[in-house]
């Protein structure tokens, strides 16, 4: 067996293939992505992989696999499970063949997310098992497990690790790859797979009587278990536990939650035995609100009293302030005046230089200015908020209905709403055909990169190929959006900064519903694929200073000693030089 | 039912726990951060030696600020807490100094000598600092400053820094210098071995000085 240094999400997908993993579905979300880009990138893949256009298409494709009796995983970030939750939620009644898993990774601190849902939630709201791991390693264990547990009780399993085990690296120790491979067999059930309400009452009750086995054998597994060192105990859970093993003294006994329906006698047990119980476990108050419920005498401290913070992640420091906030000591020293340097200039992401959508952002906002209504989505040109094109976002595809919303509501100025090509295949057609239809007058631009950028430029139905590496026939934007029954539909190349203006300036002044497709592909993908532009550069004697073009806010534009220059990160989409009222920013010859 | 804890709990009772030596490497997305991470990572597999990180994924490539926590013998979570980092490598002033309340009491800090711009002070007019105020405000901690830039060019190729950067550090790190050498080699692509190589040395023998 091998040690390698592995990332979380890499070592997960490793012990995906050494379970005989054979089918594997997803759409991409930070923190779950590498693990089908992992998948995707073994040499030999004797398994079916794909990225599907959003999560409750990808969670159904796995389903239907996991019927036939092949081992399938589904992967996406936690609030694409809001997505595939319709699925979730019968699926856990009808249960499967195969082994199911599915993949839920949360973000507590919402490093890249819109908020910090807790997974957990949806496991026990469905009444599946939930997998909890501390560690890459125990990610990686738990995994391999996964699938056996979804078979002995046919039933799918939540998988939920965490930002910082997914993208977090450790020595992990692998296993043997998988070569036991089965083919997909479609066996009729109808009372298993047909759930009209004669069949799903019996397949709930079936459900409801699985959960004790299911707990019981959690124990025994050793997935939760506890160690008794004295008259105080700390329950913990996940990543959290890593921090609680840090600075635990050794007087303190430890009960380690790694996977849910928990065991209520037998956690019981372990409450009872200490006068004070400790929970820290980072999201919601989830395994605090079963101890509450089992403690009798036992006093206990976690959120609800204000121990351990509800919001953000948790490190070595902040447990060992809920140890001290709950009375109770800790090993280690963590000083209390570490506070950082105040007044630094801030550097956020930004849209890549030469990136197409800043520059339809800027046009965008060129004709229908400060009045104008901008909601938008969620990709990389949610940067754009930056540039004050982004004034709302809340979830995949909803800048089409908050926008259309909007504009039936009364409010009187444009409203012009953004989104990616693959938020758009993901939820925005929906709202597309609905705006159509209910007569909404806004514009909507589709930012069409021809990729999925943000998440580390997957392939999606616009891109022309699988995820298997297969070509495939790429969608026509134009013909869908038409097909809607609009007939504004413009494609404009962003780069041609005129062009964009022009055709902006004709869908302000057309009524109903407006498509823009701004096309033009990712550079950081243009570059992967060899095309090449020339760098631009300022004639300094040219420039007046007037620092327009620092405004369109390219990291490649610099403003030095009252002038622009441009640096080394330029791609040469030329926007710049369109922008320039003096003319000063021109294109490099050719040396 | 009760149950004894997992491998790796049974470090807490009792005997001696090993502590881990702890180090940030920061800079600015694209930098090569997560290579120069690897690198060490590699170094530790080598040696034997558990590892733990934590990295900043997603927004990296668009320039934004990051961080990769990097605990060598490290048993438990990745992340290091503020007031408790042994060493910050940063490929970038500004840098250094934004993530400098990391350090602990007699920490090191290794960092390159310049600053890239961050576009918003330009848009939003804000003041960009100058090296020698980084530099005061690090005044009461251990620095280094290592020109990484004039270095790569030296070794044979600009992006090369964040090799030149690891070789300083590597005075401070408790691995094998050979380690880092065979980890370097192994991991930067094929064609570069010679420049990185080169790189590490001067590295090594800047930070020395
Ligand atoms: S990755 Fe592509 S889409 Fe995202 S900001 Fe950069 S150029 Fe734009
Ligand atoms: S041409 Fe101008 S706007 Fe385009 S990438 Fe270069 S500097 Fe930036």
């Amino acid at each position: 067996m091998a040690v390698r240094y592995m990332l979380g999400n890499e070592a997960i997908a490793h012990a995906c293939v050494e379970a005989n993993l054979d089918f594997a579905s997803g759409y991409p979300g930070t923190p779950s992505s590498e693990v089908i880009d992992t998948l995707r990138r073994q040499d030999v893949r004797d398994f079916y992989i794909e990225w599907s256009v959003n999560e409750k298409v990808a969670f159904e494709n796995a389903l239907g696999a996991a019927w036939t009796g092949i081992r399938s995983l589904v992967t996406m970030k936690h609030v694409g499970l809001n997505v595939a939750a319709d699925p979730l939620m019968t699926s856990a009644y009808t249960g499967v063949k195969g082994g199911f898993v599915i993949l839920s990774a949360d973000d507590p601190y919402a490093h890249s997310s819109q908020n910090e849902q807790d997974s957990r939630m949806y496991a026990h709201f469905a009444r599946v098992p939930c997998l909890d791991p501390a560690g890459v390693q125990e990610a990686h264990d738990m995994m391999a497990a996964a699938f056996s547990l979804s078979e002995e009780f046919s039933i799918p399993v939540l998988f939920r690790p965490t930002t910082r085990i997914c993208h977090s690296k450790s020595d992990v120790e692998l296993g043997e790859v998988g070569k036991e491979h089965r083919k997909g067999n479609f066996e009729k059930d109808p009372r298993q797979y047909v759930v009209i309400p004669a069949h799903t009452r019996v397949l709930h009750k079936k459900l409801n009587e699985k959960q004790d086995a299911i707990a019981k054998r959690l124990v025994e597994i050793g997935y939760n278990k506890y160690e008794i060192r004295g008259k105080t105990g700390i329950v913990t859970s996940g990543i959290a536990s890593e921090y609680v093993k840090e600075i635990v003294p050794d007087d303190v006994s430890i009960a380690k939650i790694g996977a849910y329906p928990i065991d209520e006698e037998w956690l019981a047990e372990f409450v009872s035995k200490h006068e004070k119980v400790l929970v820290v476990e980072e999201c919601a108050p989830f395994v605090e609100e079963v101890v509450r419920q089992v403690a009798c005498e036992t006093r206990v401290h976690g959120k609800k009293d204000g121990c351990v913070p509800y919001e953000g992640e948790l490190d070595p420091a902040s447990t060992a302030a809920a140890f001290e906030k709950a009375g109770m000591l800790y090993d280690g020293n963590f000083p209390r005046d570490s506070s950082p340097v105040e007044g630094l200039p801030p550097r956020p992401p930004i849209l890549c230089a030469g990136c197409g959508h800043r520059a339809t952002f800027y046009a965008m906002k060129k004709v229908f200015g400060k009045k104008g209504i901008y909601p938008s989505d969620i990709g990389c040109y949610t940067l754009g908020l930056q540039l004050g094109a982004v004034d709302t976002t809340i979830c995949m595809g909803a800048s089409i209905t908050v926008g259309s919303g909007i504009a039936n509501s009364g409010e009187e100025n444009p409203v012009v709403c953004t989104i990616g090509d693959s938020t758009f295949l993901h939820t925005g057609i929906q709202g597309l055909i609905n705006a159509a239809y209910n007569n909404a007058n806004m514009t909507v631009v589709i930012l069409d990169n021809r990729i999925t950028a943000m998440t580390g430029h997957q392939p999606n139905p616009n891109t022309g190929v699988t995820a298997m590496g297969d070509p495939s026939p790429s969608i026509s934007l134009e013909a869908l959006c038409r097909s809607c029954g609009i007939s504004f539909v413009e494609t404009i190349d962003p780069y041609d900064y005129v062009g964009t203006i022009e055709a902006f300036k004709r869908a302000k002044d057309t009524e109903g519903v407006k498509v823009i497709i701004a096309r033009q592909p990712c550079v950081i993908e243009a570059r992967r694929r060899g095309i090449k532009r020339r760098s631009f550069f300022v004639d300094t004697d040219a420039c007046s200073g007037c620092g327009l073009c620092v405004k369109f806010g390219c990291p490649a534009i610099e403003f030095i000693d009252g002038k622009a220059s441009v640096n080394a990160l330029c791609s040469g989409c030329g926007v710049c030089a369109e922008i320039c009222p003096q003319g000063a920013i021109r294109s490099e010859v050719k040396r | 039912m009760c149950g004894d804890l997992p491998a790796g709990c049974d470090k807490i009772g009792g005997e001696e726990m090993s502590r881990s030596y702890d180090l940030l490497i920061v800079g600015v997305g694209g930098q090569g951060t997560i290579l120069a991470s690897n690198i060490i990572g590699e170094a530790c597999l080598a040696e034997g030696r558990k590892v733990r990180s934590a990295e900043t994924h997603g927004m990296s490539q668009r320039g934004g600020s990051v961080e990769t926590h990097i605990r060598i013998d490290g048993e438990f979570g990745p992340l290091i807490s503020a007031g408790t980092a042994d060493l910050i490598i940063s490929f970038d002033l500004l840098e250094a100094v934004r993530y400098s309340h990391f350090l602990k009491d007699g920490g090191v800090i290794v960092s390159g000598k310049n600053i890239v711009v961050p576009t918003s002070t330009f848009q939003q007019g804000l003041e960009v600092p100058s090296c020698e105020s980084l530099e005061a405000i690090l005044s009461e901690i251990k620095y280094h400053i290592i020109d990484a830039e004039s270095a790569a060019m030296e070794a044979g190729s600009l992006l090369s820094q964040n090799i030149v950067m690891l070789g300083a550090a590597s005075h401070h790190l408790p691995l094998k210098e050979d380690s880092l050498l065979s980890a370097v080699k192994k991991l930067v692509p094929p064609k570069t071995i010679e420049i990185n190589t080169k790189a590490f040395e001067i590295g090594v023998e800047k930070g020395n000085k």
